[in-house]
Parts: structure tokens; C-alpha cells; sequence
């Protein structure tokens, strides 16, 4: 109990006022200036500008392919950038070899020595470092504590289960303390429930170790549970750089939004735009679209309405005074996932909507089924217009 | 019921019909050794004695026993005739030809599982190839480049770094060459195969934690290609102490190797107990090798898998 | 593993592929020399390939080797074969280590024992010896090899190809022959052409197991190298050099398209 409290006193205070990319005066610990990557004519990573503050837990998420790992490999030194300039605490990396880099890396595959055991794997960075054995004795059982496999020290990899394994990866590269801890898709192997542990079994390492983590998944719940700040690439580039909450309530593109969770995009026109907030038309329902949201752009321009499955509400009834952000149609189709049920609604012109609505009575016959006429409504904060 | 008739059936004929041809031809083969060994040699056909006959009934066989002695080992372990020099000396050529081998063949091997992938099937050809030819020839290929007058002299000669042609040729140090020579592919695709399968990652690892290539090979590398190494330098040790063609054509007539003496003993002396007793010490010596190197290759195919 | 080369590995390459080939491209050069001595170059000439072709003690020993190597590689093919699928497919069996190690102990069994001991073998069963008994002793060391080649390829084999056929209908036997023949038919081929220049290249076994009349390509030319170095071995040898050149090269190739086309097949039959 004390413990945990202790847990909230701390990890609690940091995260809520942790935010160094705010501050103006902070310098960042790893920056990415405009560096790409060719592997010949293809260009995996381009242009990528980024900056990464100290006791940061950063995560690089999107889809296969779009160079995450490379990235991240060059910044362990395992490749070099075809061009810009990676530093890391003011230091110029260009020509430094991996071993010569205050960053480890724990492997997509673990890649622990097939031929040492526990303990081996573990001192083996502590090992090239020439530190004294006393000192690598004193690290290696705490690091072993710290994963929680003091038992397993004497054993071969092949005779670890992959939770067990996962841990002696992470135990071999935060035993050299390095500044940086490169992690790549380190809980794809683990099922769901040892994943989730494991999340926040992360965040606290990360806590208590006071490193700067960077991640890679394409998992997004992953990266939004563990994360400061998620970077979000596709086909070589950033598109987004924030913290979970904006990347999710506030994406900068439709392809954001469309990527990290489930939304509906909706294409409209705008009525009237302004500081305080917009009006918007569209085919889909006969009722204007107000969204509380500043937003540049001239009237008769396209913009884009994104609303989440979550932030509508569904009736069988037209609720009082109805008079605006509201869709009518048909219930097309039902998913219930237990906690709640996913109802795509048909409106008139054709199009589906997603609407999701948390189960809060333990009724098994829910009052809204198949072909049901309902109403779907949501409140001007609920949506985002996006122009891109 | 039908079904499994059918196909316990096939499983025997399909086992069934190479045991016996191994029983046959290469395991019965050796227990007449043994009991030839045991013999002695008179004037006759078949030049041993004594026979066994199987019509003389259990009377016959215990007079067959009787009659088996240990001369023939007696003969071929006494220091006056040079067999046990011939042991030695054939573990001592096989054993450093090895060593030779490892130190040749590793970085040929090396070279070629970090080549492109694109280039490797190529490379593996190259180095098969040579073994698609005539062992015979290989060796034969040798006495013109080591004879007083052969290439190597002419060369070295020719640049002036000798005026007297070396003797090479009918020394043991061209039985080293041609044993290098003709096993050397051997020696390197065992050595290839272990080390194209191992996991780059485990490298990047090493160097992430701190190693200098330089070191990563030796506590990555290496160790996790001792498999091939092993594997690599029994198929080479084990033939070579037995071997004949290659002391035969390049060695000289002091060059003991057991392989030559058992030819020998077998073709001019025509004693053919005292040479199945030479054949019968010969396994023994090379039993605890070749049980091993079974072991490596059952292991291997069975963690192909 | 694949990085880039050092200088290193290319030096090693490089003299490892020198060492390896140049004393075959003297060889192969010398026998086109106007010379009778094999190592002083005196013009070019092919007369040493015309007396070849005068050589009937020659023409014999390569027609006697080559019927030996068909045959022998021939049943070899089989009969390794069926040891590769009795090791990797049938589990345990009575006597199956003794099997394993019959198998495998012929790959590094000394040359001079295996003859030997076939010799005698011939000799206690009253075989006469000649041309079938090389042929026997020629199966037996080459299925060995046959064996191990056949057995890697088996090992990688998609067995739930074979469950399929049999889920379709297919008795075992047939499953064999349509399925899995048809996928290790490369490996079982190159195990044939294994066996094949194996036995063309054997000396020391052919010489124990061989009787009057039979003399094989090897045991004339080591005769005659025990005589000395003569051009028209070195031309006997260039011919052999060439046609084992020629059909491994070919080989390869049509294994490489085999390669490409089992790939396809496996691809289709794990989609569908
Ligand atoms: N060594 C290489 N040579 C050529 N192309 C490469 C190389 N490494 C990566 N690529 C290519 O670069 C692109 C980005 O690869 P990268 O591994 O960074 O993707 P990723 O975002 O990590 O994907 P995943 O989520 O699947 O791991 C891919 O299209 C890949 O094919
Ligand atoms: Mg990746």
C-alpha cells in the first residue's frame, strides 16, 4: 500500500508535469536533423527531423514498413544516414560505431547468446567495459532483480519461455545504464495479458531507472499506455509528433485519426468558419454540423468531419429540442464486444456510421436492435474538422 | 485392420531393404576382418586358415575357435616391423593437416557467409566444384607443380629466391599439401553452413553492448561455430589418417602413413591376416572419432527439423 | 549472416580460390603443350589427345568405369534413398542406431578398410571378382551419400503435403510417387550424380575389390602416374575435368529452375 502510494506520489507528479517539448529553454537529448535513409533508389526514411528530451519515453508507431526500425538503427549505429545529422547529448554520431554509443538496443528478436546463460548474457556488455568482477557481480544481481529472474540465472535462452526471455533482452541492455534504450517491438512475442503487465512493468523501469526510452510497435494502444509522446510515420516521414492524448482527440491529418483508433471521416463543406467555432453541411444529414473548433479556411471549401465511435450518443427517439449535429438512420449491423456494443448505422443516402455506447445495465436483450430507426447525436466538442 | 497391414508392409520393405544391403556389404564385411585377423596365412585358396565350414557342425566350430590366435597382432604391434610408427605417424600428418585446414579453410568459410546473399550460391559452387573432380587427378596435378623442375621451382627461380630447386616432392611436406589440397572442401562447407546460420542480430548485439568487431567474432562468431568446426574437422581427420593415393604419390619412401603400409602388406607381402589385424587396429584407433562425428551428423539432421 | 566484406575476406577468398583452382588450369594448360615434359611450355598442340584416341587400354578403362558408375550410382540412388526415408519419416525402429550409424560411418570410413573388407567378403563367398564386384562395393559406399543428401532435403519436406494426399484418398504408396518423389527429386538427383562421380573417381576400393580383366579409369592412370608424368595424362584429365564441368554446371541449372518450380508448387499447395 505504501508502496503504491509512494508510486502515484512520484510517477503521478512527473507524468503530469513532464513536458520538456514545451518548454523553450530545455535542450533535447537526441535530435534528428532532416535525416533520410536510402537503401538505393528506395528512400526508407526521409527527411525526419525530431527532437527527444532526457527521461523521455518516446514512441515511434505506424505501419509495416514505413521505416520505424531503420530509424531506430540508425541511431544504435547499425546504419549510417544517407543524409542530416543525428546528435545525441550535442555529440555528432556520424562515424561513431555502434560500440562506441552511450544507446543499447533490446532486439525485435531478443538476439540473446544461445551459447551463455542468464547471468553471461547479461554481464556481457558489463564485460567489455572492463569493469571490475565485484562490480559486474553487484550489477548483474540487480538488474536480475529488477527483471525478477534471479531463479533462471544459470539457464540457457532455449530454456526460457518468451515472457522469461524478454526480460533477460531487457536486462542485457539496461544493465550498461545506457543514456538511451533503443526498444524494437519489444512485447510482440508476448501475448495479450503478459503485454499489458509488461506496458506498465516498462513505464515504471523507465521511472525508476530515469532513462530516455524510445520505442518502436505498431501496436497503438501500446504506444498511447506507455507514452510522453508518440511520433507517427508513414512511408519514411513524421506526420505527427505528440503526446497520446492530441495524437488521438486532436490528429493532424485524416490519415492520423483514420490510423490510430476507430473514426468516422466524414466529407463536408464549410457554412461559416471562425475563432470560436465552425458550421458545417453536409449530405449525409439534413441538420448543420457545429464543432467547436477554430478553424482557418474560406466558406464553400471541403473539410473533414472525424468523430469517434465514442463520442456519439444513440436513441430510438428524436431527443428535445433537436436542432443540430444530429444523423438519422437504420441500425445496419450490431457488434457486442461485452463491455460495449458497436452499432453501424445505415443513414439515408447509404453511408455507415459507427457508434459505440458502453453497456451499463446487465440486460442481455439491449433495447435498440436490427432496423431500428435511431438518432445519433453528439456535442460540438465531440468532433474534429480536419482540411488534410 | 487392412490399412495398417498395407502399411506396416511398406515401412518394412522400405527399411528392410538397405539394413540388409548394409548388413551385408558393410557390416558382415568387418566381422570377416576380424575373424581373418585372427587366422593364419597358408598356401592355398582362400590364403588363410583356418576356414570355417559350417557343415562341421558345433564340433567344428569349437575346433574352428581353437584355432584363431593373436599372431597376427603380435606381429603388426611389434616395434621391429614399422606399423605403430606408421599409427603414429598417420595421426600426427592427419591431425596437424587438420590444424593446416581449420586455419585455411575458417577464413575462406567466413568470407563466404558474409558475402552478398546474391553471390553465395556462386561461391558454394566454386568451392564444391573442384571435389566434382577426379581426387586422382587433383593429386596427380600436384607432382607437376612440386617436382625439381616443376612450376613452383621454375617460379621461385625465376625471381630469383632460389638457385637450387627445393625438395618438395617425395617429403612429407608434399603429403601436408596434398592432403590440404584435396580435403580442403571438405573442411569448408561444414564450416560454411554453420556460419551462414547464424543470426547477424546476435553480432549487432555484441557491438551494441560494447564490442569491437575484433572481439565479437571471438566470443560470437566463433563459439557458436564450433559445431561446423567440429563437424569440419572430423570429415577431414578421419580419412586422412587412412589414407593411401596422396603419401603413395607424393610422399617419399620414408613417409610412414598406415593407410600405405596396409597396401603395402596386403599387395607385395600378400599376407592378408597380417593386413585385415593392421585394418582391424586401424578402426580401433578411429572408433572414438568416427562415433562422434555419427553423433555430429545425426544431431545436425535431426535439428534441421 | 551478411555484411559487407573486409578486405580481409576478400584476400581470404581470393587465395582460397587461387589455391583451390590453379594447379587445375596447369594442369588443363599442359596438356596442350608441344612437349612431352609436362612443364617446360613448347607451343600449342592437341597431339596429345590424337594418341588418346590410339590408346585402347585407356578407351577399355573408361568404358569399364563408366558402366560401373551408371549401374552402381543407379542403385545406389534407391537404395540411399530408402534409407533417407527409413531415418527421417520412421521414427523408432529396432536396430534404427545401428542403421544410422551404418549410414554415416561409410562418409569418413578410411578408404583401405572398405576394401579390404569387401574384398574379403567377396573372397569367403566365392564371388568372383571383376566387374560386379566393384559394381556392389561402388553401391555400397556410394548409397551413403545418397542417403545423407536425400535425408537433408526430407527433412525440410512439408509433411502436411503428404497428410493431404493422404486426407484426399491417396494410398501411400501412390502419395510416394505423385507427392513426395516429385519434391525431392532434385536432391534425389544430385545424390545420383554425387554417387555417379564418386564411383568414377574411386581408386582404392576398385583396386581391393577388382579382379583380372576389370581395370578401371583411375587404377590405369595411376599406373601410368606411377611411371611418371606424361602430357597424355594431363589430356585424359582435361577430359574429365571438361565433361564433370559440363555436367554439374548443367545440373545446377536445371536444379535452380527444379528449385524455382517445387517453390512455386509448395507456395500453391500451402495457399490452397
Ligand atoms: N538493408 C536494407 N536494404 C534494403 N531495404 C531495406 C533494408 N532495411 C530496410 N529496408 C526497407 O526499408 C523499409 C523500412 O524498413 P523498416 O525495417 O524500417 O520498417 P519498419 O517500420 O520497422 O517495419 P515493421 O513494422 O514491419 O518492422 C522497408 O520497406 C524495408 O524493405
Ligand atoms: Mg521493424
Amino acid at each position: 500500500m505504501a508502496a503504491d502510494k509512494a508510486r502515484t506520489q512520484t510517477i503521478g507528479a512527473v507524468r503530469r508535469t513532464f513536458a520538456p517539448w514545451n518548454d523553450p529553454t530545455a535542450t533535447p537529448l537526441i535530435r534528428f536533423e532532416n535525416v533520410a535513409k536510402r537503401f538505393g533508389e528506395f528512400v526508407a526514411v526521409d527527411g525526419v527531423s525530431l527532437d527527444i528530451y532526457e527521461r523521455e519515453f518516446f514512441a515511434l508507431l505506424g505501419p509495416s514498413g514505413c521505416g520505424k526500425t531503420t530509424l531506430m538503427r540508425m541511431l544504435a549505429g547499425f546504419e549510417e544516414p544517407s543524409a542530416g545529422r543525428i546528435t545525441l547529448g550535442g555529440q555528432d554520431l556520424a562515424g561513431v560505431p555502434p560500440y562506441r554509443r552511450p544507446v543499447n538496443m533490446m532486439f525485435q528478436s531478443y538476439a540473446l547468446f544461445p551459447h551463455m546463460n542468464v547471468w553471461d548474457n547479461i554481464a556481457f556488455g558489463l564485460r567489455q567495459d572492463g569493469m571490475p568482477k565485484a562490480a559486474i557481480k553487484a550489477r548483474v544481481e540487480e538488474v536480475l532483480a529488477l527483471v525478477k529472474l534471479e531463479p533462471f540465472a544459470r539457464r540457457k535462452p532455449h530454456h526460457l519461455s518468451g515472457g522469461q526471455r524478454q526480460r533477460v533482452a531487457l536486462a542485457r541492455s539496461v544493465a550498461k545504464q545506457p543514456k538511451v534504450l533503443l526498444l524494437d517491438e519489444p512485447l510482440t512475442a508476448l501475448d495479450k495479458k503478459l503485454r499489458e503487465d509488461t506496458q506498465f512493468e516498462l513505464m515504471d523501469l523507465q521511472m525508476s531507472l530515469g532513462m530516455t526510452f524510445l520505442i518502436v510497435t505498431h501496436d497503438q494502444e501500446e504506444a498511447m499506455t506507455v507514452a510522453d509522446r508518440i511520433g507517427v510515420m508513414n512511408l519514411g516521414e513524421l506526420v505527427q509528433v505528440a503526446p497520446p492524448a492530441v495524437i488521438y482527440e486532436q490528429p493532424a491529418t485524416r490519415y492520423i485519426a483514420d490510423f490510430i483508433g476507430d473514426v468516422n471521416v466524414l466529407e463536408t463543406k464549410v457554412v461559416t468558419a471562425g475563432a470560436e467555432g465552425v458550421e458545417l453541411a453536409s449530405e449525409k444529414t439534413a441538420y448543420p454540423l457545429h464543432i467547436a473548433q477554430p478553424l482557418d479556411a474560406a466558406v464553400g471549401d471541403t473539410a473533414w468531419l472525424a468523430i469517434r465511435p465514442e463520442k456519439m450518443r444513440i436513441a430510438l427517439v428524436p431527443p428535445a429540442h433537436l436542432a443540430d449535429n444530429c444523423f438519422e438512420g437504420v441500425i445496419w449491423d450490431i457488434g457486442y464486444l461485452g463491455d460495449l456494443s458497436i452499432y453501424h448505422v445505415e443513414l439515408a443516402c447509404g453511408t455507415r456510421i459507427k457508434v459505440s455506447q458502453p453497456n451499463v445495465s446487465r440486460l442481455v436483450e439491449r433495447p435498440i436492435t436490427w432496423e431500428d430507426k435511431v438518432w445519433v447525436t453528439f456535442s460540438p466538442d465531440g468532433g474534429v474538422v480536419l482540411t488534410r | 485392420m487392412a490399412m495398417a497391414g498395407e502399411k506396416g508392409r511398406g515401412r518394412l520393405l522400405v527399411i528392410a531393404v538397405p539394413y540388409l544391403w548394409l548388413l551385408a556389404l558393410f557390416l558382415v564385411p568387418f566381422l570377416i576382418v576380424l575373424k581373418i585377423s585372427l587366422s593364419q596365412d597358408v598356401i592355398a585358396q582362400p590364403p588363410y586358415s583356418p576356414v570355417f565350414d559350417i557343415a562341421g557342425g558345433w564340433a567344428g566350430f569349437r575346433d574352428f575357435l581353437s584355432q584363431l590366435s593373436l599372431a597376427n597382432y603380435g606381429y603388426v604391434l611389434s616395434w621391429d616391423n614399422e606399423f605403430i610408427a606408421a599409427y603414429g605417424s598417420s595421426l600426427v600428418i592427419a591431425g596437424v593437416s587438420t590444424a593446416l585446414l581449420l586455419l585455411i579453410g575458417y577464413p575462406i568459410a567466413y568470407a563466404m557467409a558474409r558475402a552478398p546473399k546474391g553471390l553465395q550460391p556462386m561461391l558454394l559452387m566454386l568451392v564444391i566444384l573442384p571435389f566434382w573432380t577426379s581426387f586422382l587427378i587433383r593429386v596427380y596435378a600436384w607432382i607437376g607443380i612440386l617436382s625439381p623442375e616443376g612450376f613452383l621451382n621454375q617460379g621461385l627461380a625465376a625471381l630469383g629466391l632460389i638457385d637450387q630447386p627445393l625438395e618438395i616432392l617425395n617429403t612429407d611436406l608434399a603429403v601436408y599439401i596434398g592432403i590440404v589440397y584435396s580435403y580442403l572442401p571438405f573442411m569448408v562447407l561444414p564450416l560454411y553452413s554453420a556460419l551462414e546460420k547464424l543470426d547477424g542480430t546476435l553480432l549487432e548485439a555484441a557491438e551494441d553492448l560494447g564490442c569491437t568487431p575484433f572481439k565479437a567474432f571471438w566470443t560470437v562468431t566463433f563459439p557458436l561455430s564450433l559445431p561446423g568446426v567440429a563437424a569440419g574437422a572430423l570429415l577431414c581427420f578421419i580419412p586422412a589418417v587412412g589414407e593411401f593415393v596422396i603419401p603413395d604419390l607424393l610422399g617419399g619412401s620414408d613417409t610412414l602413413m598406415i593407410g600405405k603400409s596396409l597396401w603395402t602388406e596386403f599387395t607385395v607381402n600378400r599376407s592378408w591376416t597380417a593386413s585385415s589385424a593392421v585394418a582391424v587396429l586401424l578402426l580401433v584407433l578411429l572408433v572414438v572419432p568416427i562415433v562422434i562425428y555419427q553423433n555430429i551428423q545425426a544431431r545436425q539432421l535431426e535439428a534441421g527439423r | 549472416m551478411n555484411r559487407s566484406l573486409s578486405w580481409f575476406n576478400v584476400t581470404s577468398l581470393v587465395l582460397g580460390f587461387a589455391f583451390l583452382y590453379i594447379p587445375i588450369l596447369l594442369l588443363v594448360l599442359y596438356s596442350f603443350n608441344a612437349s612431352r615434359l609436362v612443364t617446360v611450355w613448347a607451343g600449342f598442340s592437341t597431339q596429345w589427345y590424337a594418341a588418346l584416341l590410339e590408346n585402347d587400354q585407356l578407351l577399355d578403362a573408361l568404358w569399364v568405369t563408366l558402366r560401373v558408375a551408371f549401374l552402381s550410382s543407379l542403385a545406389a540412388t534407391v537404395l540411399g534413398t530408402l534409407a533417407a526415408i527409413a531415418l527421417t519419416r520412421y521414427g523408432r525402429f529396432f536396430g534404427r542406431t545401428m542403421f544410422s550409424g551404418m549410414t554415416y560411418a561409410p562418409l569418413v570410413m578410411p578408404e583401405v578398410i572398405t576394401g579390404l573388407s569387401l574384398l574379403l567378403l567377396f573372397v569367403a563367398v566365392g564371388m568372383e571378382r571383376g566387374f560386379w564386384t566393384i559394381t556392389l562395393a561402388h553401391i555400397t559406399f556410394t548409397m551413403c551419400f545418397v542417403a545423407v543428401v536425400v535425408q537433408s532435403r526430407l527433412i525440410t519436406f512439408d509433411r502436411t503435403l503428404e497428410e493431404a494426399a493422404l486426407d484426399l484418398g491417396c494410398t501411400p504408396l501412390k502419395t510416394f510417387f505423385v507427392i513426395t518423389l516429385p519434391l525431392i527429386l532434385p536432391a534425389v538427383l544430385s545424390g545420383f550424380m554425387l554417387a555417379f562421380t564418386l564411383s568414377m573417381d574411386d581408386l582404392v576400393i576398385a583396386s581391393f575389390t577388382t579382379g583380372p580383366g576389370a581395370t578401371t579409369l583411375p587404377m590405369r592412370i595411376y599406373s601410368q602416374v606411377r611411371l611418371g608424368v606424361t602430357p597424355e595424362i594431363n589430356a585424359i584429365c582435361t577430359i574429365l575435368i571438361g565433361i564433370v564441368a559440363v555436367v554439374v554446371l548443367l545440373a545446377s541449372v536445371l536444379a535452380k529452375r527444379q528449385e524455382k518450380m517445387r517453390r512455386r508448387a509448395e507456395q500453391i499447395a500451402a495457399r490452397g
